[in-house]
């Protein structure tokens, strides 16, 4: 079996996996982080979202080997020192969740979307959550979230 | 602290969801945990003739293989249903068994064949591929047209008409034929309300889990009713004791519906548990839940509106198909019929109603209760007719409305269909909506569409819903099998905080939030004081679940009731203290006070001292402060409103684009408005996925051909505009909260107001149906044959 080495919010891994373990299973299974979520078998769901060096990942799409090396930040890495993510907050502070299920992929993604567009207009925001599906909030609170995120952030900045 | 009902307090549930420390069922593992898998029959309808498990069994870290056979000999019973129906002669509705695993034949694709135990998911499924069944194949009935056709093929030998389930009516015949006979126009409709799956985020999981040494069964289970589940399981499918069984519903992503009823899957985990003496885990993929959770809706409806020459309304007949699938799920008979039939009077005075509904058996997965279940199909029947009429009369479908719905002083009001509504003014809610959408100026923005090529349409409904389910009496009268009262407990904790257990379940909807504030308000302590337990049967004295908006109107009324009984005792204790009559001592703000002096103690201070009762009337009262409740409500509750929609659709791709939603939704009192907007949302968002995206398809063969988010169309961002959520509050009569209930009208206002929409976009054009979904392709396809013709 193959012998990755990469970061998981900010540890450290080692381990040996059989090379079909998806990245989603490492991190579910074998790092029992559970707040990446599987929602469907056909990439399209998008609970499963984390970020690899980088970018937003659906970690059903992913072997765990083309993780070698990388840096790898779940939903469970997102908040610093006991304080949330400014996105966490806003989803907290705009109800931009119900049943949470989708919440983590939702969230990494959209840090994703802010990383690269930080000034992102309604319409940017609900386009780039194409890839990930909630059935609870019909995405009023999701965007309201993202948004106001936004708005704070460049006033931080 | 105290006032707090009505406040936007943010939600206590979100830091565990936002953090990844949400546990829900998949989440969990027990020591030694197997794996199950079952093998599920990819035909529609075939016999088995025969299964052969031996090189399963010999395979890697295979530890069982539990067939139908097993099952019949384990002498477990079926799923059964909750619902008798009955047909327009008395006699009962057909009720099929419905095994855990089947033994002889295969009705829908999905159907459970066998299970595979093994060491790991992995193990499990290549087992379960090496499983050699021979399937005698069947003519399959895939749909309600097939089923009704002469001659059809049959799901159930035994069916004593065709495939027919049911066959029930509600509402008078000869006095609406009369109507009919005395009306100057009658409107005709024909309609198919589409089949359409539930998809909660997460999908259905379950871990039985039994203890020899002890003869405890727990199950944790994706469930929305876990006493209910332990209910069915304990009386119907494996007889398990009620106190030797435990279920847990944790942490749930999402029912809508699909997770209230009684699966399979739930009898297998405890049953293979027992079997391999381990934990076994199951956990279903995506492509199993589209052929296996319960789907929703399927009704193909002919209806027609008897009008004076006023424009009144004098009757309404209603003819009904309604699909039930191969089984019948737990409440699937109640949606074609109870839920649907007592809500066709809507919002409106009709003198005269007779409806008939006819539920069939297909050879599909099973359907039931899936958001809004059965009011959603009358309100689309009701008011995409009312348009018609106006349409076809000339009359302002506004103005059609107006004529003709309940008027404030006519509450309470007896419609022909059963119902009696207690409150209601529908017609401001009409005009809060039509305020906000800006109606007036609606033919400025057609105009100006039609200056960018593209064509604008406005539409609207108002729609009545009857939840806060039940009075267990009347909903034993019309052939529900359990009651329908809820739950509630409040266990003051010597130092004032509070713990509070209620039967319902959160899987989504904030209870831990909403109830917090409930009880904080009515004691007059912190919300953060209080903490919401649910979904465990060991720790909540009974419970129904959530389904049906119940759990505030139903479930918080149980708590109110039980924080009345907290507060009595409470004066009782102050009394003794502050040495003054009971009756002289009051509740006020968190304190108890003697009228007329300065004498009072805080709530925590009487908590004390009912658990250090040193000084404390022990003769007459026992110490500790903890108060139960069952609250069985005296009518349904009527929440109600209107929706209205702006679309623009795009006559070269067919594409229609949702820009406006604005609607005022009467959902009596509320407690917490952030939570009661985003309920709507969510419900708009599948209303509105129902009208133009999603529909469950099934080919000839009885294959679903939408199995699969990459075929079955699920709402995205992009779809939707931001909603306009107004509304204008009525408080239910009956209930001690005034609550009504907000988690369906989203989900029902709004299919009706769009499809109305797109008619009236495409009218100019010359198109005037369209089906539900109205997909780019019906839209082209319309508007091309509307050229042609």
């Amino acid at each position: 079996m193959p012998t990755i080495k990469l970061t998981v919010n900010a540890k450290p891994v080692t381990m040996e996996v059989e090379a079909r373990t998806l990245l989603v299973d490492l991190i579910r299974e074998h790092l029992k982080l559970t707040g990446t979520h599987v929602g469907c078998d056909t990439s399209q769901c998008g609970a499963c979202v984390v970020m690899v060096g980088g970018q937003s990942v659906k970690s059903c799409s992913m072997l765990a080997v083309e993780a070698d090396g990388q840096d790898v930040t779940t939903i469970e890495g997102m908040a610093k020192n006991g304080e949330l993510h400014p996105l966490q907050k806003a989803f907290h502070e705009n109800h931009g969740l119900q049943c949470g299920f989708c919440t983590p992929g939702v969230v990494i993604s959209a840090s994703d979307l802010l990383k690269k567009n930080p000034s992102p207009d309604e319409g940017q925001i609900r386009e780039w959550l194409e890839g990930n599906i909630c059935r609870c909030t019909g995405y009023h609170n999701i965007v309201k979230a993202v948004q106001q995120c936004a708005d704070e952030m460049k006033g931080g900045a | 602290m105290g006032k707090v009902i009505g406040e936007r307090v943010l939600r206590k549930e979100d830091t565990r969801f936002l953090t990844g420390k949400g546990r829900y069922t998949d989440d969990l593992n027990r020591p030694n945990q197997a794996y199950a898998y079952v093998l599920r029959s990819p035909m529609a309808h075939a016999k088995i003739a025969s299964i052969d498990t031996e090189d399963a069994k010999q395979a890697d870290g295979v530890l069982a293989v539990l067939t139908g056979k097993d099952h019949a000999d384990a002498g477990f019973g079926g799923l059964p249903c909750g619902w008798l129906i009955h047909n327009k002669d008395g006699s009962p509705m057909h009720e099929p068994p419905h095994p855990s695993l089947v033994a002889d034949r295969v009705r829908h694709v999905g159907d459970n064949v066998a299970v595979v135990i093994a060491e790991t998911k992995a193990q499990a499924k290549a087992a379960a591929q090496m499983i050699m069944v021979d399937y005698e194949e069947l003519p399959v009935v895939p749909d309600i047209t097939a089923a009704i056709a002469d001659g059809a093929p049959k799901v159930w030998d035994d069916t004593p008409v065709g495939n027919r389930c049911y066959d029930w009516h509600i509402g008078e015949k000869d006095p609406t034929d009369a109507a009919f006979a005395k009306a100057k126009h009658v409107v005709s409709i024909d309609l198919v309300n589409q089949r359409l799956i539930p998809n909660a985020m997460e999908p259905r999981a379950a871990i039985g889990e039994y203890d020899p040494s002890t003869d405890d069964h727990t199950l944790w289970t994706t469930s929305q009713n876990p006493h209910l589940i332990r209910l069915l399981i304990g009386a119907f499918t494996m007889q398990i004791p009620e106190h030797k069984l435990r279920i847990i519903a944790p942490d749930v992503g999402g029912g809508f519906g699909s997770k209230i009823y009684h699966y399979a899957e739930e009898v297998l985990v405890l049953w293979a548990s027992k079997v391999v003496g381990r934990p076994v885990k199951w956990t279903a993929e995506r492509s199993e839940s589209f052929i296996t959770d319960a789907h929703g809706r399927d009704h193909i409806s002919h209806a027609e509106l008897a009008i004076d020459d006023k424009g009144k309304f004098l009757g309404l007949r209603v003819s009904t198909k309604a699909n039930m699938g191969a089984y019948l799920s737990t409440f699937a008979s109640a949606v074609p019929t109870y839920l649907y039939g007592t809500l066709l009077s809507g919002v409106y005075v009709i003198p005269a109603i007779y409806a008939e509904v006819e539920a069939v058996f297909t050879n599909t997965t099973a359907v039931d209760a899936y958001r809004g279940a059965g009011r959603p199909e009358a309100t689309y029947l009701l008011e995409r007719l009312v348009t018609k009429a106006a349409r076809e009369l000339g009359i302002d479908e506004v103005e059609l409305r107006r004529r003709n719905v309940i008027q404030p002083d006519q509450f309470p009001y007896q419609t022909p269909v059963a119902l009696e509504y207690d409150v209601g003014e529908f017609e401001k809610c009409l005009d809060v909506a039509l305020e906000q959408v800006d109606y007036a100026n609606f033919e400025k923005r057609r105009e100006e569409a039609k200056s960018r090529g593209m064509l604008r349409g406005i539409g609207m409904s108002l729609y009545v819903e009857a939840c806060g389910l039940a009075p267990s009496a009347l909903a034993g009268a019309i052939g529900a099998r359990a009651g329908l009262y809820e739950s509630g407990t409040i266990r003051v904790n010597p130092t004032g905080n509070v713990t509070v257990f209620t039967g319902t379940h959160s899987h989504g909807q904030g209870h831990e939030t909403t109830f917090a504030q409930l009880v904080a308000d009515q004691l007059g302590i912190p919300v953060e004081s209080v903490e919401v337990k649910h979904g465990d049967t060991s720790n909540t004295a009974f419970g129904m679940g959530s389904y049906g908006s119940r759990s505030l109107p139903v479930g918080g009324s149980a708590l109110w009731k039980a924080g009345e009984k907290i507060i009595a005792k409470g004066r009782k204790i102050a009394a003794h203290i502050l040495e003054a009559s009971v009756d002289d001592v009051e509740f006020v703000d968190g304190e108890f006070r003697v009228k007329g002096t300065d004498k009072k103690m805080l709530f925590a201070e009487v908590a004390f001292s009912a658990y250090v009762p040193h000084n404390y009337p022990l003769e007459e009262l026992e110490p500790g402060l903890e108060e139960s409740a069952f609250y069985d409500p005296k009518n349904f509750t009527f929440p109600g409103g209107c929706h209205v929609v702006e679309v623009e659709i795009d006559p070269e791709t067919g594409v229609t684009k949702v820009v406006d939603v604005a609607v005022a939704d009467d959902v009596g009192k509320v407690i917490n408005p952030m939570i009661v907007d985003g309920q709507i949302h969510g419900g708009l968002a599948q209303g509105i996925g129902q009208a133009l995206l999603e529909h469950a398809k099934y080919d000839e063969q009885g294959q679903l051909l939408t199995g699969s988010y990459m075929t079955y169309t699920m709402p995205r961002a992009a779809d939707f505009p931001f909603f306009k959520v107004g509304n204008h509050v009525t408080h239910c009569t009956h209930n001690p909260l005034g609550s009504k209930g907000c988690g369906e009208v989203g989900a029902i206002g709004v299919p009706p107001a769009v499809i109305n929409a797109v008619i009236n976009a495409l009218e100019p054009e010359g198109v005037t149906d369209i089906e539900m979904p109205a997909t780019p392709e019906r839209v082209w396809r319309a508007l091309n044959e509307a050229k042609k013709a």
